[in-house]
């Protein structure tokens, strides 16, 4: 009986999330078909699906496996490039454009995933800080061998350098890809915000069907009591690794999606500030709230677009805002020193026919 | 003899790590927090001795003051307002708090002194040392990193074991609850903590813009990685172990960028970090973490 109650409870919950989702989706669409959209936000919907799934991918990671990782961004950049080399390498042989965007999508999670295997065997034997600290090395390392490198695609097939260009013997018919510190260029835009919105939607469904699996509680179990968990015989490699696995595959996609939408890319757009600005779309949202995730990575893309009135001043404004939130929503006595706050602001806008003096943070 | 020079440089790289990577470590052992915020601060106290030597046409000395002083100041004041009220807060609460820090430092600094690289003059200004018939030079810069390195660790070692303070400190980083309860001010220790860990990330920043004189308001975020780095890789949060790793930190940037590659002297850096962390799970003279069921 209750457990059937728990079962309607979290349909209605995935229901709600999806509907957000959906809901959004068609209020932008609306938006846009109305002329409504400034230039500069359509140009960020697509990153802001990315960031999204990066967000709930982060979430993952963070909240349900319980570990920390600080190079969510290498594994972004992973599936960013070989996204990219994907969608060029296919360019002669694949016209349709969705079909090479889905191929890149996929090439771009697995790569990501393989690598999420190659760092979680070792990364997941750490605790804590240290793991965080080994997600960090890994973001870095990715970063550093990518600037380095100088792939191309000529008759001969799919040419790497670490050295230069000319050590790629393309030949006169070749293409280069990634041109070292310059990053991948050449790229065409296959990225759109109805794919992004499908990828949403995708890892949406990925992930809470893995939360409310049998592995999902297995993992949640390794996450609030490792010991406990090892002794009713789950395995806590096996889960650890799935879950590190998918997170990593799904910020792959993300990635691949993301770089479609540009025509350059380089390889230190994905660095440790990346990781970190997507650990605080999770953090904000709430640690291991996938609904909270979407609305932080939404809401905090959009924000210093919304504070370009404030000029210079407005990335201050956004470090000042993320303090704030962090102390307010942590420490009991600003809490309530809000709340009081917050109330007189509400009891106050309800005399405001408009409901001018609401404020949304 | 280009080894011999490699070898220095890589110590006094190494030497600048350490002293960074001492504040880290201590901030650590005692806050248990990752305070991002340290890379931003060795940030501003390089910009400081560059105000007072560049445009107050201050002497180098007084200089240095200045950065320590700002930036011992800076420290607490950021402990007070951004972290304490954090304390009984989830860790992740803490670190995002202290990246907000960090943001807020680079982009004030950007705002005061433009992105634009401000050229250093180095605070050491003697002529560089030539031996074996000119054919090895040390620039005074890395004799006097090297040196101040050395300094500072003996300094620490002994606050830490010798003086009332250091021993408040030690007793805070064992057990909170049991220090606060042995009328030890728990947290007067922190702010005391954030104000050495300040000021030696003020004397690293000076440092650091003699030897790399280019200063831009995203000047302390990497060596602040690499150091928060050097001090995972000696144990954080054991002082000896943050000078150790510091300085094979630096050593290793440097023969790897001299032996195997510029480019990729990064990425070899943090391959040697998780290398170590793979051998060693809590960095090299860390302490071992017992669990209790």
């Amino acid at each position: 009986m209750n457990l059937k109650k728990f079962g309607t409870k979290t349909t209605r919950s995935h229901a709600i999330t999806y509907g957000l989702v959906v809901l959004a989706f068609i209020f932008v669409q609306i938006l846009d078909g109305t002329g409504t959209l400034t230039s500069s936000l359509r140009g960020q919907l697509v990153p802001i699906c990315a960031y999204v799934v990066m967000a709930i991918s982060l979430n993952l990671t963070v909240g349900i496996l319980g570990e920390l990782s600080l190079g969510h961004a290498g594994f972004m950049s992973l599936g960013a490039f070989s996204g990219v080399i994907i969608s060029i390498a296919l360019q002669e042989r694949v016209a349709s454009e969705p079909l090479r965007l889905l191929a890149a999508l996929l090439i771009g999670a697995v790569i990501a995933g393989i690598f999420g295997f190659v760092v979680g065997v070792p990364a997941l034997r750490l605790r804590g800080d240290y793991l965080a600290i080994v997600t960090l090395a890994f973001g870095e390392i990715i970063k550093n061998v990518i600037n380095t490198l100088h792939v191309g695609i000529g008759p001969n097939g799919l040419r790497v350098s670490m050295t230069d260009q000319a050590a790629l013997n393309l030949g006169e018919e070749g293409t280069v890809i990634i041109q070292g510190p310059m990053g991948a260029v050449g790229i065409s835009k296959l990225a759109t915000f109805t794919a992004g919105f499908i990828l949403i939607l995708v890892t949406l469904f990925i992930v809470l069907n893995l939360i409310y699996s049998r592995s999902g509680r297995a993992i949640m179990a390794v996450r609030d009591n490792r010991i406990a968990a090892e002794s009713v015989g789950i395995s806590i490699t096996r889960y650890k690794l799935t879950a590190f696995i998918i997170s990593a595959a799904l910020a792959g996609a993300a990635g691949a999606l993301y770089a479609l939408n540009y025509s350059t890319v380089v390889a230190r757009k994905f660095d440790f500030n990346t990781s970190i600005l997507v650990l605080v779309f999770v953090v904000l949202g709430g640690i291991g709230n996938i609904r909270g995730s979407i609305i932080a990575a939404i809401v905090l893309t959009i924000l210093p677009e919304l504070l370009r009135a404030f000029n210079d001043y407005r990335m201050l404004i956004y470090a000042v805002i993320l303090i704030l939130v962090m102390l307010t929503s942590n420490n009991d006595q600003l809490r309530h020193l809000l709340g009081r706050i917050t109330g007189v602001v509400r009891h106050g806008s309800k005399k405001r026919p408009n409901g001018e003096g609401a404020t949304h943070v | 003899m280009t080894f011999l020079s490699y070898l220095i440089s890589g110590l006094s790289l190494g030497s600048i790590y350490a002293i960074i990577a001492l504040g880290y470590t201590m901030v650590y052992g005692i806050a248990k927090m990752l305070n991002f915020a340290h890379g931003d601060v060795i940030m501003v106290g390089g910009y400081m001795s560059f105000v007072a030597t560049a445009h107050l046409g201050w002497p180098p000395l007084a200089s240095i003051l200045l950065a320590v002083v700002v930036c011992t100041l800076l420290g607490v004041t950021i402990e007070q307002l951004a972290y304490k009220p954090l304390r009984a807060a989830p860790s992740l609460a803490v670190l995002i708090t202290a990246i907000g820090v960090s943001y807020f430092l680079q982009n004030a600094a950007q705002l005061i002194w433009s992105s634009n690289p401000k050229s250093f003059t180095s605070v050491v200004q003697l002529p560089s040392l030539k031996l074996f018939d000119g054919q090895l030079t040390i620039s005074s810069v890395a004799i006097v990193t090297i040196a101040a390195c050395i300094l500072i660790i003996i300094a620490l070692t002994f606050i830490i074991s010798k003086t009332k303070i250091g021993k408040a400190m030690r007793a805070v980083s064992e057990d909170k609850e049991a220090a606060q309860l042995m009328g030890i001010n728990v947290n007067q220790t922190i702010s005391v903590t954030f104000a050495i860990g300040s000021a030696l990330a003020a004397i690293a920043g000076v440092l650091l813009s003699s030897a790399y004189p280019l200063l831009m308001p995203t000047s302390g975020a990497m060596p602040g990685i690499k150091a928060f780095t050097a001090a995972v890789f000696g144990g954080i949060g054991s002082i000896p172990g943050a000078f150790w790793g510091g300085l094979l930190l630096g050593l290793i940037e440097i023969f790897g960028k001299a032996y195997i590659s510029t480019q990729l002297s990064d990425a070899i850096v943090f391959s040697m970090l998780i290398l170590v962390l793979l051998v060693k799970p809590t960095g090299l003279m860390g302490k071992k973490i017992h669990e209790k069921v």
